[in-house]
This record gives C-alpha cells, sequence and structure tokens, in this order.
C-alpha cells in the first residue's frame, strides 16, 4: 500500500514539477534538482532519527523488534544521503562551480552516510542478532546528534549551501506549485522509506525466527516446502 | 506546459547533464533497492525453508 502511495505521489509530484512549475528566475531550469535534491536530503535526517527512536526504545525496555526495524531503516537512510550528496554535487557544480566544498552543512551529510555505513558494517560484523541490536543501537544513538547539527549548520555556520527556503516557523519563501511539487515529492518518498522499511523488516524477523512453530506454519513457507517436495 | 518541444525539455535550458543526472541516479537507486529487497526476502525464504528441511531429515523436532 505504501509503495503504491509512493508512485502515485512520485507521478503526481514529477508532473507538478517538470511540466507545471515554472522556470525560476535566477537557475533557470537547473533549480528543478530541487525535486530530488530536498526530499532525500530530509529522508536521509527522518530516516536516523527514526534510527535513533526504535535505538533507544530498543535499549531502554529491550524489545527485539525495535532492533530488527533499525536494521531495516539503516539501508534506505543510506542510499538517501547518498543521493543527497549526489544530487547536491550535480546542483552545486554548475551553481556554485565546483562539485564539492568543505561547507559545514555538506560535511556533516557526509559524516551521515559514513555513520549508515558505519551501523550497516557494525551489525553485520557481529554474529549475535541480540549484541549486533546493542552495539548498532548505541551507535544510532551517539549518531542522531550530528541531524541537528546538519539541519542548522546553515544557519549556526556561514555557508556556500543557501538557507532554508521552508520553514516551520516563517513559511516558504518559494512560489506555490515549486512547494507544493516538492513536498508531494518528499511524501511519496516517505512513503517508498515505509514500504522498503516494512518489506525488508518482514524478511529480518523470518531470519530471526525461523526456529519458531510459527514460521513454518506460515502459508508462503509451507507452499514453498510443498513445492520443494514434489 | 511550459515545454515547446521534447527537445527543449530533455536539454533543461542548458542544464540536462546536471538535472537528468540526478533524477537517473536517484531513479536507478531506488529501483535497484527495490529490487534488493525483493531478493531479500526470497533468500530469507530459501534460507528457512533449508533449516526446516534439514530438522526434519535428522528425524528430530527440535524447533
Amino acid at each position: 500500500m505504501f509503495a503504491c502511495l509512493a508512485m502515485v505521489l512520485t507521478v503526481w509530484g514529477l508532473w507538478l514539477g517538470m511540466f507545471v512549475a515554472p522556470t525560476d528566475v535566477q537557475q533557470g531550469e537547473g533549480y528543478r534538482i530541487i525535486y530530488v535534491h530536498v526530499p532525500v536530503s530530509w529522508m536521509s535526517m527522518v530516516i536516523y532519527l527514526a534510527m535513533a527512536f526504535w535505538a533507544l526504545l530498543g535499549l531502554t525496555f529491550n524489545t527485539r523488534l525495535s532492533g530488527m526495524l533499525t536494521c531495516a531503516l539503516a539501508p534506505t537512510g543510506a542510499i538517501f544521503a547518498f543521493l543527497s550528496l549526489w544530487t547536491g554535487a550535480l546542483w552545486g557544480k554548475p551553481m556554485w562551480g565546483t562539485w564539492w566544498v568543505w561547507d559545514a552543512r555538506l560535511t556533516s551529510e557526509l559524516i551521515l552516510f559514513f555513520l549508515y555505513l558505519g551501523f550497516i558494517a557494525l551489525t553485520s560484523a557481529i554474529d549475535d542478532a541480540r549484541r549486533a541490536d546493542k552495539a548498532g543501537a548505541i551507535l544510532a544513538l551517539v549518531g542522531a546528534l550530528n541531524v541537528p547539527v546538519i539541519y542548522f549548520s546553515v544557519k549556526w555556520w556561514n555557508t556556500l549551501h543557501q538557507g532554508a527556503s521552508v520553514s516551520l516557523t516563517k513559511g516558504s519563501s518559494m512560489q506555490q506549485t515549486m512547494l507544493e511539487a516538492m513536498l508531494i515529492m518528499a511524501v511519496a518518498f516517505w512513503m517508498y522509506a515505509i514500504a522498503m522499511t516494512l518489506y525488508r523488516v518482514r524478511s529480518i524477523i523470518l531470519i530471526r525466527e525461523r526456529h519458531s512453530q510459527w514460521v513454518a506454519d506460515l502459508p508462503e513457507v509451507k507452499a514453498l516446502s510443498l513445492e520443494a517436495r514434489a | 506546459m511550459i515545454w515547446s518541444s521534447f527537445s527543449d525539455f530533455w536539454s533543461m535550458g542548458g542544464y540536462g547533464l546536471y538535472v537528468w543526472g540526478s533524477f537517473g541516479v536517484t531513479a536507478l537507486l531506488m529501483g535497484a533497492e527495490a529490487f534488493w529487497t525483493r531478493r531479500g526476502r526470497r533468500n530469507a525464504l530459501s534460507h528457512v525453508l533449508a533449516e526446516l528441511r534439514a530438522s526434519d531429515a535428522n528425524g528430530k523436532d527440535w524447533r
């Protein structure tokens, strides 16, 4: 269901963004990168916060599902963080004249990307799933300090990266159609992330609970084992 | 509609490489992730199945 929502919203958002929204006065058509750059960047931060939330829950209440959810979120987060850097580089080249600068916003986003990779490497290097969850949770929590740094970096430091065009307190400085298209794309990517995470967590649960009877009784598993026997 | 022709749309006012480079790689990676995730599900299922069969073959019900 989330996957369908994601697809419908992406088509709608791209239609608005690529065919309806006007040309930008300063950046010409180049600004249209915003329709992927801002959604992937937002989601790279939101997913990390979600991971930190589940990590905290897992550490305090020792719930099993939270560790699995944290693991399931990480790959999508890593992909979004990479895409944020990638689309940012492709936007920076024509507008700033450089693919990359060691500016606070860009550097902290790069750190976020490495935190995702570190989390994935750490959890997959530990064989015991429960211990991997604990170690990963600590990394996720400590790394969460980086998220506000990314968000506020354009305010705290004088950076090449422009300030926020959309703010919760001041509203938006963007043209209406552009803003709508961007927000629709952001919701679409959010739905995509939920779809991927839920799909992935189902596989993780299967693997971890493979010795329990309900897995053997699963219609999917029963059908497959009958097929194998025949 | 703001574009006069397809080539106009494709060139993106001279920013075609950057705009399509962004959208293309985003689509590619998201598609690849969907594919990996689906394959992960299949791998998980076959993993579970292999263990089930092994425990059946042992004749032990240690599940």
